[in-house]
């Protein structure tokens, strides 16, 4: 199968987490959305190692995952304490450093 | 040169006195008028040990240094703190120890009563000892460390009596016009140091020959204008009337004895640069013949004693600055005169003191009249002072002022004829108003306020009126019995070939004593044949008004130099206002106005920076992609 074709799932991939980060105002949400994206990266990355026929891109991806983990270790504590002490997991409600 | 050890020593114990004095506060208030006359005492004890050690060697010999402490040494430029006496300061030093002793005697008793008389002592040593630094300086730059010393000194005492605004009013305005003769002098020794590469006295006599007439003319006119601030010459006159607001005894101390005479010691010392720059020397005679009319024509409109003395002091010295202008044959004369002025002009303040002192401080010679069987000691010291000013034979002022008269004709040209009369008519005008302030307060009825008990002064008092009335009649006799003065000074100045004689000194004696005895007459018909009004009459001549006026020279001053400069300042505080801190705001009101629009974008909504980061993402991408 032509290697153009996971490009394209992966840019797919990204438009939808994008657009889910800009439109959706549910915290979980906009989060899951972020991981999408991060994973449509990882797709591009593993991609281009295939065709490239070298490790670089895959050790890259593996990079990427730790990162994403610890980034959900982080984003969900923050997500679960705003909730708690807000009762309310809408990104928008989260705009207390502006007022 | 002979060296010395003992010369500082003029100089440490009056200001050890004022030292002491200042430090201790009220603890030295039961002794501290003792203190001050003592350490002035001894200075001059000191200043006699050194005359008798001066006489007893030769001419060449007599000038006396002493090095203090290395002061400036930047390259070239070394300046030692140094102090140099010779025939010249020898005759300053003793003048001003003496004649401040005496007044120091007199201040013990007229300030009795002041409950702040210890400071006002510790201000007279203070000023002794600037004005012997003044006269004992080896360079421009120490004569103007003393030079401002007494500029303090005199501001300090002036304003003593500072509760009251007009009389700290009169300080500053004293303080400010010195102010302006002292750049005069920081300027010459400025242009000094920049031509000639010397400050002290010896060097720049040294290197006067081979220096530019021009740098010479320079330093010359700015030294001018130093003499003519401290002197109270024309132009910066205003300030000598309105000191008279300080107590009487610094009246005759510093603003007729000594600190006003400092212009002419100045311009004697730098005989050698007068000499040398023609120009300079010229403008100096111009001066001194301005004032001394202008000082005459004040004198005779004045009601208040000390003000009609004020004016003949700015008037005489007038005499000395124009002797001193009239080069190597004039210095002496000019010294002389002033030395016999030191005498019979702190003898009359005193006087007027005295008056003062037994009429509850009251100034004004109309309510006075009559004091002659009251006051009698007074009257009869004030008068041989009176006798002495006039040039009465054998009076002091009959043997000094004559002589800068003679030598005022015999100056050569059109222009010994013009300074001879100029002279001669004030002479004339000197016998009208002394005679006036005579005639006012000593005889014709009284005309005293009600509550007036008019006293004579006790001894501490009347004592140095009487010594100082002794120098009046004889000092002029002493100095020129074989032109006793004129030789001692002869080695510091340089000679030329005798002048000739316009006119022989008998007929100038005979001129002058025809002027005043005119005077003397005309005040006599206008005030003693009339009746004196008590209050001054207003319907008189223009003329009389503008006398009053001081000769219009506040309101000169006020209209050419204060109203331009308001206007300066104000416009200056509004070029700072609008023009500065309008930029400066213009910066701050940009700063703001552009980040309130930029904080627009900060809306706080997290999906808003996320669709930002990815439009601006967008963007470079794009950006890149077309670039490539």
């Amino acid at each position: 199968m032509d290697a153009a074709n996971y490009l394209y799932l992966s840019a797919l991939l990204f438009t939808i987490g994008a657009v889910g980060v800009v439109v959706r105002r549910n915290a979980i949400v906009v989060f899951m959305c972020i991981e999408l994206m991060l994973n449509a990266a990882n797709l591009a990355f593993v991609t281009f190692s295939r065709i490239n026929g070298d490790l670089n891109g895959q050790v890259v991806a593996f990079f990427t995952m730790v990162v994403a983990a610890c980034e959900v270790v982080v984003g969900l504590a923050i997500i679960v304490t705003i909730y708690r002490s807000r009762r309310s997991a809408s990104v928008d409600d989260a705009s207390l450093l502006k007022r | 040169m002979t060296t010395s050890n003992s010369l500082v020593y003029l100089i440490a114990l009056p200001l050890l006195g004022a030292t002491i004095l200042l430090l201790a506060g009220r603890r030295a208030d039961k002794w501290g008028h003792l203190l001050g006359t003592l350490m002035s005492a001894s200075s001059f004890g000191v200043g006699l040990y050194q005359l008798s050690q001066m006489l007893s060697r030769s001419n060449e010999a007599r000038p006396v240094t002493q090095k203090l402490f290395e002061w400036i040494s930047v390259g070239t430029f070394n300046v030692d703190a140094g102090l140099l006496l010779d025939q010249l300061s020898i005759c300053f030093v003793l003048l001003i120890t003496g004649v401040g002793t005496l007044i120091h005697i007199y201040s013990i008793s007229y300030m009795s009563h002041d409950h702040d008389r210890r400071r006002f002592f510790a201000y007279l040593n203070l000023f002794i000892a600037a004005m012997l630094l003044l006269v004992l300086g080896n360079s421009y730059l120490n004569l103007y460390v003393g030079w401002e010393g007494v500029g303090l000194a005199s501001y300090l005492l002036i304003g003593f009596w500072n509760q009251k605004p007009a009389y700290a009013t009169a300080s500053k305005k004293a303080f400010v016009m010195n102010r302006i003769g002292d750049m005069g002098l920081s300027f010459a020794i400025m242009i000094a140091f920049a031509t000639i590469g010397t400050v002290s006295f010896e060097g720049i006599k040294e290197h006067a020959h081979h220096t530019s007439t021009g740098a010479l003319t320079a330093i010359g006119i700015m030294l001018l204008v130093a003499a003519t601030g401290k002197s109270a010459q024309f132009p910066l006159q205003a300030w000598l009337g309105d000191a008279m607001a300080g107590p009487t005894p610094v009246s005759a101390l510093i603003h007729a004895a000594t600190m006003v005479t400092a212009g002419v010691y100045l311009i004697t010392r730098s005989n050698f640069i007068f000499d040398a720059a023609p120009t300079a020397q010229l403008l100096v005679v111009i001066v001194g013949a301005i004032t001394l009319l202008f000082g005459a024509l004040i004198g005779t409109a004045k009601d208040d004693i000390k003000k009609a003395l004020a004016a003949s002091t700015m008037s005489q010295i007038g005499y000395m600055i124009l002797g001193a202008g009239l080069g190597p044959v004039g210095y002496a004369f000019a010294i002389m005169h002033l030395l016999t002025h030191g005498f019979f002009k702190a003898g009359m303040f005193l006087g007027a003191g005295s008056v003062m002192h037994g009429m509850n401080d009251e100034v004004n010679m109309r309510k006075y009249g009559a004091l002659r069987k009251f006051m009698p000691i007074t009257f009869v010291t004030f008068g041989l002072g009176y006798l002495a000013i006039l040039g009465v034979p054998p009076f002091a002022g009959f043997y000094s002022k004559d002589m800068i008269i003679e030598t005022a004709f015999n100056s050569g040209g059109t222009k010994g004829i013009i300074l001879g009369v100029v002279t001669l008519l004030g002479a004339g005008i000197t016998a009208f108003y002394m005679t006036r302030v005579m005639i006012l307060t000593f005889t014709g009825k009284s005309r005293w306020d009600a509550e007036a008990h008019p006293h004579e002064s006790p001894i501490l008092m009347w004592l140095p009126m009487a010594i100082l009335a002794v120098g009046s009649v004889s000092s002029g006799f002493l100095l020129s019995r074989g032109d006793a003065l004129v030789n001692w000074l002869a080695p510091l100045f340089e000679h030329h070939g005798e002048h000739e004689e316009l006119l022989a000194p008998i007929v100038v004696s005979g001129l002058a004593l025809a002027m005043v005895a005119i005077g003397v007459a005309v005040a006599f018909l206008k005030y003693s044949r009339q009746e004196v009004a008590a209050v001054a009459p207003e319907n008189v001549s223009v003329f009389t008004k503008i006398a009053r006026q001081d000769l219009m020279q506040d309101s000169f001053n006020e209209a050419v130099f204060m109203r331009p400069g308001q206007l300066l300042t104000s416009a200056l505080v509004k070029t700072d206002e609008h023009v500065i801190d309008g930029a400066v705001r213009g910066v701050a009101q940009l700063a703001l106005g552009s980040g309130s629009v930029l904080r627009g974008v900060q809306s706080g909504f997290v999906r808003s920076y996320a669709a930002l980061i990815l439009i601006g993402a967008a963007l470079l991408i794009a950006a890149i992609w077309v670039v490539i």
